[in-house]
């Protein structure tokens, strides 16, 4: 089998490649997104966290 | 467990069972909208709706396939293995679309009888084999995989 | 398991395991079923779509019952973690109904002639997709999170009365949608050259939910329990 063959699918190439390229983004979405959320949150709290401690020791 | 969480518990059950079967009465009295097409014995017995778009099911008879005059038009006779009915289509055909292969027709009867399908819908079965293994199948003289249940 | 800090801290040293092998069974799965699977006798070439529409038709119904059984937890045992667990599931699990939807119209396309048809295999499982919307949409309306947990739970389990409707709706009904070809009591109507690559592929996504999950459990812990000790000395070390 050639990679053209391959690659056509028998003529199906729109179907299936797309069946298999929108499975794979959807995929990869998924996992970069809860990925990126728990690294901003993790420095959010730590400027959150400065601050509060900053504060505190202003007022005392 | 204690006492409060079988409560909630069984509260939960409660409600679940009392959602089933709500859900069962409506889809029951909503079994004929579900159903997704007749066969040609409902036509032949008269259950199908007249003067109205319906769907039906069957199996294109062998050799029926006719291409009468120039362009897309084609017919062919339907069948569930009890009654047959002769559909006339003009478009495009899916590509499974062939004799011997279970499909269903969108459309209405005209007066001759005949059924006018403004859309032709391939179905196939559940069972699904390499070509060589089909070629060794016809050769060998062996049943075709079986049809399923609905008949087509 | 039941306390955030050691769920953290599991899911932490579980993840990058969990994703190298999701990354092995992927490829092995998409071999298999790109490659070394024959061609079918009557569809050609484009039933390789299969590979990926069952694995993730599964999914989303195995992800649905987790979600409600979450939520029998949740309203039984008043359980945090279960409450985390449920409404980070839904979003992967409205990915994969998603992906089970639009690979079947991709499919249903070229061999049955349409994208779309309202049979009630097609309509049940879209019906699944709004009720992951439904507890998504629900959850994030309602501002008081412990509040929004049990609504959800709630939502969860009434909407598993579906799953059995998606499961039987081919054979209860009349439908365009083809019967199942593997079933757990039957001898599959395929060749293991088929059926192999489909259970790679629905072992890799079962791995890939959990790696998703645990991802979002943790980004969720995290936010939710921001006020407590243990997010503080993380954060701070």
């Amino acid at each position: 089998m050639s990679l053209s063959e391959f690659l056509n699918m028998g003529g199906y190439a729109v179907f299936v490649w797309s069946s298999y390229g929108l499975t794979l983004g959807v995929l990869l979405i998924n996992w970069w997104l809860p990925f990126q959320q728990h690294k901003q949150n993790l420095k959010k709290l730590k400027r959150q966290y400065r601050q509060d401690r900053k504060r505190n020791d202003s007022s005392s | 467990m204690t006492p409060a969480r079988k409560k909630r518990l069984s509260l939960i059950v409660l409600m679940v069972i009392g959602v089933a079967v709500g859900v069962g009465f409506a889809l029951q009295s909503l079994n004929e909208n579900i159903m997704f097409f007749f066969s040609p014995a409902d036509i032949q017995a008269g259950k199908a709706p007249a003067n109205k778009d319906f769907r039906v099911g069957g199996v294109v008879v062998d050799g029926t396939v006719s291409r009468p005059g120039e362009g897309l038009t084609v017919e062919f006779d339907l069948t569930d293995n009890d009654s047959t009915v002769k559909v006339k289509y003009t478009g495009i055909l899916p590509d499974l679309f062939r004799e011997g292969q279970g499909i269903i027709a969108n459309g209405r009867l005209n007066a001759q009888g005949d059924f006018i399908a403004q859309e032709v819908l391939a179905k196939h079965d559940e069972n699904y084999m390499p070509p060589e293994v089909m070629e060794a199948m016809k050769k060998s003289g062996q049943a075709m995989p079986s049809m399923n249940r609905n008949g087509i | 398991m039941g306390s955030p800090p050691h769920f953290y801290r599991f899911a932490g040293r579980w993840l990058p395991w969990l994703t190298g092998i999701f990354a092995i069974f992927l490829i092995v799965g998409l071999y298999g079923g790109l490659v070394m699977a024959p061609p079918d006798y009557q569809q050609g070439e484009s039933y390789r779509i299969i590979f990926v529409h069952v694995p993730a038709a599964w999914m989303s119904m195995f992800i649905y019952m987790v979600m409600a059984s979450c939520g029998i937890i949740v309203l039984v045992w008043r359980m945090k973690m279960a409450e985390i667990v449920l409404i980070s599931s839904a979003p992967v699990g409205a990915s994969f109904t998603f992906l089970a939807l639009v690979t079947g119209s991709l499919w249903g396309k070229p061999m049955w002639g349409t994208y779309w048809v309202w049979d009630a295999r097609l309509t049940s499982e879209l019906i699944l997709l709004f009720l992951y919307l439904g507890v998504l949409g629900l959850y994030g309306a309602i501002d008081d999170k412990r509040v929004a947990g049990r609504a959800v739970a709630i939502l969860a389990i009434v909407g598993m009365v579906n799953i059995p409707i998606i499961h039987y709706s081919v054979d209860w009904w009349n439908s365009l949608h083809q019967t199942a070809s593997l079933t757990k009591f039957e001898k599959p109507s395929m060749p293991p050259s088929m059926y192999v690559p489909i259970l790679i592929m629905a072992l890799a996504f079962k791995i890939y939910f959990v790696l998703a999950l645990f991802q979002r459990v943790r980004a969720e812990l995290l936010y939710r329990e921001r006020n407590s000790r243990w997010v503080e000395e993380l954060v701070q070390s």
